[in-house]
């Protein structure tokens, strides 16, 4: 059976319904991208499946047993709270210190493990967030933008660590994101929200879609262009590519 | 042991200090200062209402300290700005339960001891009611704490992890009120706040993880009440203050010591 099931789901934030009738499931070993414009609700998908809000509408369905790991957008620690990295990966459940040691390989930050989290990089930062997310051995592991504040490299190394990840566990991957062009190219199936699925499919069937296109732009000047870029030259451009589609 | 009224001082003020250092990191780590505020000074409108109901003081302050926290958590984020909020709330809570005092018939109440705390004044009862009161909320910081980090670092994550932030913000309010009913008798109720926040803002300059931190302020307390206590006893100076002049005094060195180190390891 799928992971995550919902059906007709309504989700209400700050007195607005963001959300409704959302069908949508994955499947293990998925790897799905919901894009989608700013404010178009699909934080609030991500933390309806979390169960951070109750739906208004439908069901949220979880597989029995289901294991979560969550990579949230950014966590902001209060300075006053002293939080080595190793410290921060034994919440809430305390891992041993040799799991600690070899999720920190894995993710690309094996020295880190001493250091307080305030003097990591955001780039470090994010790779600890994913390696807590990973210590539990999740069946699924939920991004929201998790690469927001990264430059070019720096984003598409971080996906290609869970493109590597998904290959090894086997676990589902749902990420929320705005750098379009590179997450998508590493979805299996992605979705795009304005209040309501406005279509999905693989990447190339959302990119021809012409509600995509509507929502994203057409023509050079557009987000549709990016996906087009070929990465094989020099970002020396100063442009910012996520102007023309920061979703939030 | 206990019929020396110094040692009965000098026990109650280390429970308070030792059960306020964890849950005083919170209140530091999750920027509640105001919100400790508004619930210590609430309890002067306790007192006022214990005396009036002749009930006892411990219960009348418990129950005024929960309801106001309560009223925050409900308030919070609606409308004002929390600081607004939380400052209206404070100060009226203390203005209401100074004006109810002065209502109280033929009672000679002595403020003071409310307001600055009388800890050479602590009976056995008090002691007993203190003690276990401190030993509750170190019991349920202590049982929470993993779920309460967790909680305070982000409520998304906290809910990833099958860990409800709403109950663990209760303990919290729960405890606090607690805090704030023991504490009345030591610091008294304008300084019950600064007994929280000054020894876990000292110990940050001190501690490189959370539970050192909580372990330091616990530290630095009992020396604080301990100090406070001295002076008190010495020179007839009221024991809040006097407690939290010692607690002001430790994070002064503190600080400027982690200054100092910081700057020698930057050379």
């Amino acid at each position: 059976m799928s992971l995550i099931t919902t059906k007709g789901l309504g989700v209400r934030y700050g007195g607005r319904h963001v959300l409704h009738g959302i069908d949508f499931s994955i499947d293990r070993g998925e790897i799905v991208t919901i894009v989608g414009p700013n404010g178009s609700g699909k934080t609030s998908f991500l933390r309806a499946l979390l169960g951070v809000v109750a739906p208004e509408q439908g069901q949220v369905t979880r597989a029995p047993g289901l294991r979560l790991g969550y990579v949230p957008q950014r966590l902001h620690i209060d300075p006053g709270l002293p939080l080595p990295v190793a410290r921060f990966l034994s919440l809430p459940v305390r891992a041993p210190a040799a799991a600690i040691k070899m999720v920190l390989q894995r993710v690309g930050v094996g020295d880190v493990a001493r250091q307080n989290m305030a003097t990591l990089s955001g780039g470090q930062f994010q790779r600890v967030l994913l390696a807590r997310a990973l210590l539990s051995q999740p069946d699924i592991l939920m991004l929201d933008e998790p690469t927001a504040g990264l430059d070019q490299p720096g984003v598409a190394s971080f996906y290609r660590l869970i493109e590597d990840v998904r290959r090894e566990t086997g676990c589902a991957v749902l990420s929320v994101s705005h750098d379009l062009h590179v997450v998508m190219s590493a979805s299996d199936r992605v979705v795009c929200i304005n209040g309501h699925i406005c279509c999905e499919g693989t990447p190339q069937v959302v990119r021809a879609a012409p509600e995509y296109r509507a929502l994203f732009g057409l023509g050079t000047g557009g987000a549709l262009a990016l996906y087009q870029h070929q990465h094989d030259h020099d970002h020396d451009h100063d442009h910012d590519h996520s102007e023309h589609v920061d979703a939030g | 042991m206990l019929d020396d009224f110094m040692t009965r001082a000098l026990l109650a003020g280390l429970a308070v200090a030792v059960a306020a250092a964890p849950l005083g990191c919170f209140v530091v780590w999750r920027r509640m200062a105001y919100f400790g505020d508004a619930t210590a000074h609430a309890a002067i409108l306790g007192v006022a209402l214990a005396l009036g109901f002749q009930i006892s003081i411990f219960i009348g302050t418990l129950v005024v300290a929960l309801m106001m926290a309560m009223i925050v958590s409900v308030l919070a984020g609606r409308g004002w700005a929390m600081d607004t909020t939380l400052g209206v709330l404070a100060h009226s809570a203390l203005a209401f339960g100074l004006v109810a005092v002065s209502f109280l018939p033929a009672v000679r109440v002595d403020l003071t001891a409310y307001l600055f705390g009388d800890i050479l004044a602590v009976s056995r009862f008090d002691l007993g009611v203190i003690a276990g009161g401190a030993l509750l909320v170190l019991g349920l910081i202590l049982w929470r704490w993993s779920a309460l980090l967790t909680a305070t670092l982000s409520e998304d994550l906290a809910h990833a992890s099958g860990i409800d932030p709403a109950r663990e913000r209760m303990v919290l309010t729960l405890a606090l009120a607690v805090v704030v009913a023991v504490a009345l008798k030591i610091v008294g109720a304008l300084l019950i706040a600064a007994l929280l926040i000054i020894p876990a803002a000292a110990a940050r300059n001190l501690a490189r993880g959370p539970e050192a931190m909580a372990f330091a302020a616990a530290l630095i307390g009992g020396v604080s009440v301990w100090g406070g206590l001295q002076l008190s006893l010495m020179q007839d100076t009221p024991s809040g203050p006097s407690i939290v002049v010692f607690a002001a005094g430790i994070f002064l060195i503190t600080t400027l010591g982690a200054g100092l180190v910081q700057r020698i390891l930057e050379r």
